[in-house]
């Protein structure tokens, strides 16, 4: 029985690292450009209500998702028009893009808050895959998009590094100048990838909703994961391979209290474990703010700078 | 080299004109560049000659006036237009990223790139331009861990790599130590022995000589001159880039020196765990100027900052006037007679949106209320004494030319009514003129016959060997070499400015 509930633990670890992975993949290929997006909370909300509302009137899942992706572009095409087009401070448009996600996301789903889902994503059968013992029900149990998932990791990791426009995304988060000189479009670049890592973060709030969540819950549908997220690009090093076992670690951490619950051991009161994610980001953020600890954990050199070209 | 009629130039300028806000930077120059020549545009600071090169390569946009590429008119809109005529420039200031390879660095950008990266290729590609054109370095090697000779390498591979036969190379050797010069000079010369044409740019008379086949001399945006390999005489060449005669004289103390007012010993500084300064020792007597020469970022600025007291050393003593001042901070060595000009004359020295006068009264210390009047006639007889060229002493600092500025910062910290005794002065002349530059030289001479102690932090070897009573040689925080004033000679000290010394 108490073996059985620790690999359901580690089954449900791995189930929340693919909303993690994808929220974070968003905004390392985000901040990879040199753009902070610290909206990530509100993406996901606004994806999560988005593919509720969406399905609920259509039925049909891909569509939901297909949508939900679209907000996630058009609410990250206003953070990078305000901070690429117009030099706005990052932090400050970051922050107000998760004020603005989330009161939209309640205002659009107040009728729908506790109704049943309309559809959900079922985890594969795999067969024999799934029989085999610990592995199987831990890491043969989930749906199509959580494989994906690695798949697109692994993808944005051999982008970044062993592609012609990953090579020039890496130096417009460290040099935008040098792109520049080189007739790079810097302001494209960023807006492309932030566009990119808003569409992400959007889809992981989505396939949280129908893969996660009981139901649209409003504000706490999605419970501080996106603030999780943002940590956890810091500690992949904005390395998208990384993220994946960061991910599987912080979800882990994630269930644990509440399978400490189910056996009904109490070390630390609920409302404590529910400020983690606030502490951990604030945390990062005070990290990141020095920039001897920005370059020791390996953050793109101008992050959070918006790129001014040196007129003479 | 002698380019004939039939071979058409491999490029030229026709009557560039080039305006910035306030200035003709380029006035009607016309300028060409034969097949396998080194030509070098000379000038000082302001003269337009890197503004000629930019237009050169597409950075800028002339107002009027023809680049012409083998004989066919060009329009350059970007510098990747540039490239695409084989036309290519290596900043003064690189254009790397630090935490990139060579070989990334290389090729970021590169059109005919394929998706995927190629990676052991293009190592290849990069280590066979590196044998070819005798510029060693690892295609491996992380840019940001390499010294700035090996950067501006890369710079040049970069170029070469695009496929560029003609290479823009803007003040080459101003981060460069005399070794890494003559290396580089070897590159140039392999360059055009390959058949590719070199526009070399640079203020430092000296060290062009030898490298140029010819020599276009450039003051207030015209072309003044142009000589060929064997007619150039420095004199000659001297005398076209600043207008009028010069004469570059040593000056030594004329006054036996006094006490020692300015001490180090043993100091010792480390910065993120990398020690900066290792076991600095030195003194600084009224009278004397004491040079500090040493290529960039070998501790110069960290040594002076210690010394002004804004740097903290792990080790060591610093005595200003016989007071210790290590620990006290910027107020503590100031108050026991110390004076600091930055290098950077209006960040850190001045108050660029405050008036001369108010920044002659920031750093009285004595009273609570500004006695306006006493520094309203004091700005008045600077402004006199130094000829500095402003409206009045109301004008902000920030409007003032570099060499105006420098003078309002030396007059403060020279011979303001807070005036102090010890002066440590960094690269007081970098970017100025000829004429400014001598006037500085004449206030520090000045200073020193007055008693005062003055270490001088110059990366201008020029300047250190003109002025300096005794010469330190700084190489990765140490000092490698001290010699006195009049048994000093340049190449020795180039040598140990290079770390070649024993």
């Amino acid at each position: 029985m108490n073996s059985n509930i620790w690999l359901l633990t580690f089954a449900d670890a791995i189930s929340i690292a693919t909303t993690l992975i994808l929220a974070s993949l968003g905004a390392i290929i985000t901040e990879r450009s040199g753009v902070i997006n610290l909206g990530v909370e509100g993406m996901l909300l606004m994806g999560a209500v988005t593919a509720f509302v969406v399905a609920d009137s259509t039925g049909n899942l891909w569509f939901a998702l297909f949508i939900a992706v679209v907000v996630g572009v058009v609410l990250s095409s206003i953070h990078a028009a305000l901070t690429v087009g117009l030099r706005a401070n990052q932090i400050v448009s970051g922050l107000a893009m998760v004020i603005f996600g989330t009161g939209l996301s309640q205002f659009i789903g107040k009728p729908i808050e506790g109704d049943p889902l309309p559809v959900v994503i079922r985890p594969l059968e795999l067969g024999w895959l799934a029989d085999l013992p610990i592995v199987g029900p831990v890491v043969f149990g989930h749906d199509v998009f959580t494989y994906l998932t690695w798949v697109a990791a692994g993808g944005a990791s051999f982008y970044m590094h062993r592609t012609r426009p990953g090579l020039t995304l890496r130096a417009t988060g460290d040099a935008p100048a040098t792109v520049d000189a080189q007739g790079g479009s810097v302001a494209r670049i960023r807006w492309a990838h932030t566009m990119v890592g808003g569409a992400l973060m959007a889809f992981a709030g989505a396939w949280y909703m129908f893969a996660r969540a009981a139901a649209w819950n409003q504000a706490a549908t999605t419970n501080g994961i996106g603030w999780i997220a943002l940590a956890l690009v810091v500690f992949a090093s904005w390395r998208p391979l990384r993220a994946i076992g960061g991910a599987v670690l912080f979800g882990f951490s994630l269930q644990v209290p509440f399978t400490l619950q189910a056996l009904q051991i109490r070390i630390l009161p609920p409302t404590i474990v529910a400020m983690f994610p606030y502490l951990i980001t604030l945390a990062v953020l005070v990290l990141l703010s020095t920039p001897r600890a920005r370059r020791l954990l390996g953050a793109p050199k101008m992050l959070g700078q918006p790129f001014v070209r040196d007129e003479r | 080299m002698q380019h004939n009629a039939e071979v058409p130039l491999a490029l030229a300028a026709r009557a560039v004109t080039k305006r910035f806000p306030g200035v003709v930077a380029n006035d009607q120059v016309n300028f060409d560049l034969a097949h396998g020549e080194v030509h070098t545009l000379l000038g000082e600071n302001g003269a337009g000659k890197s503004t000629l090169a930019s237009v050169l390569c597409g950075l800028y946009r002339p107002e009027a006036g023809q680049v012409v590429r083998d004989g066919k008119e060009i329009r350059l809109n970007s510098p990747r237009d540039g490239l695409t005529h084989g036309i290519a420039m290596v900043h003064q200031h690189f254009r790397l990223v630090d935490r990139f390879t060579v070989a990334e660095n290389v090729v970021l950008g590169h059109k005919s790139l394929s998706f995927v990266l190629a990676t052991a290729e293009i190592e290849a590609k990069v280590a066979a331009i590196t044998e070819k054109f005798g510029l060693p370095l690892d295609p491996r090697a992380v840019v940001g861990e390499l010294s700035a000779g090996e950067r501006q390498r890369v710079e040049i591979v970069k170029a070469l790599y695009q496929g560029a036969e003609i290479l823009l190379l803007d003040e080459p050797t101003a981060l460069l130590a005399p070794p890494e010069v003559e290396k580089l000079f070897t590159t140039v010369r392999a360059m055009t022995h390959a058949g590719k044409s070199v526009v070399f740019v640079s203020h430092k008379l000296a060290e062009v000589v030898d490298i140029s086949d010819r020599i276009t001399v450039m003051r207030g945006g015209k072309v003044t001159g142009s000589v060929r390999r064997g007619e150039a005489d420095v004199r000659r060449l001297a005398e076209l880039m600043v207008g009028r005669e010069i004469n570059i004289v040593a000056r030594r103390a004329k006054s036996p020196v006094g006490d020692v007012l300015l001490s180090a010993s043993q100091v010792h500084l480390e910065r993120d765990g990398t020690a900066m300064l290792t076991d600095i020792n030195l003194e600084v007597r009224g009278g004397e100027i004491v040079g500090v020469a040493g290529v960039a970022g070998n501790g110069q600025r960290d040594l002076a900052e210690v010394i002004a007291g804004l740097r903290t050393p792990q080790q060591g003593n610093v005595t200003v006037c016989g007071v210790p001042t290590a620990g006290s901070g910027a107020r503590g060595a100031r108050r026991a007679g110390l004076a600091y000009v930055p290098e950077d004359r209006l960040g850190t020295g001045l108050a660029p949106s405050m008036s001369i006068r108010d920044n002659l009264v920031l750093t009285r210390e004595r009273g609570f209320l500004v006695d306006r009047k006493s520094a309203l006639l004091e700005a008045e007889t600077f402004i006199k004494q130094l000829e500095i060229k402003t409206p009045g002493p109301l004008t902000p600092t920030r409007k003032l030319s570099g060499g105006n500025a420098q003078k309002v910062l030396l007059a403060r910290e020279l011979f303001a009514l807070s005036g102090a005794r010890v002066l440590v002065v960094c690269s007081p002349t970098r970017g100025l003129d000829v004429g400014a530059v001598e006037t500085v030289h004449a206030l520090l001479d000045e200073a020193r016959d007055a008693g005062k102690a003055i270490l001088l932090v110059s990366e201008d070897l020029d300047e250190v060997m003109t002025l300096a009573d005794r010469v330190l040689v700084l190489y990765r925080g140490r000092i490698t070499l001290e010699r006195s004033g009049a048994d000093t000679n340049v190449e020795r000290v180039g040598r140990a400015m290079a770390g070649l010394a024993t």
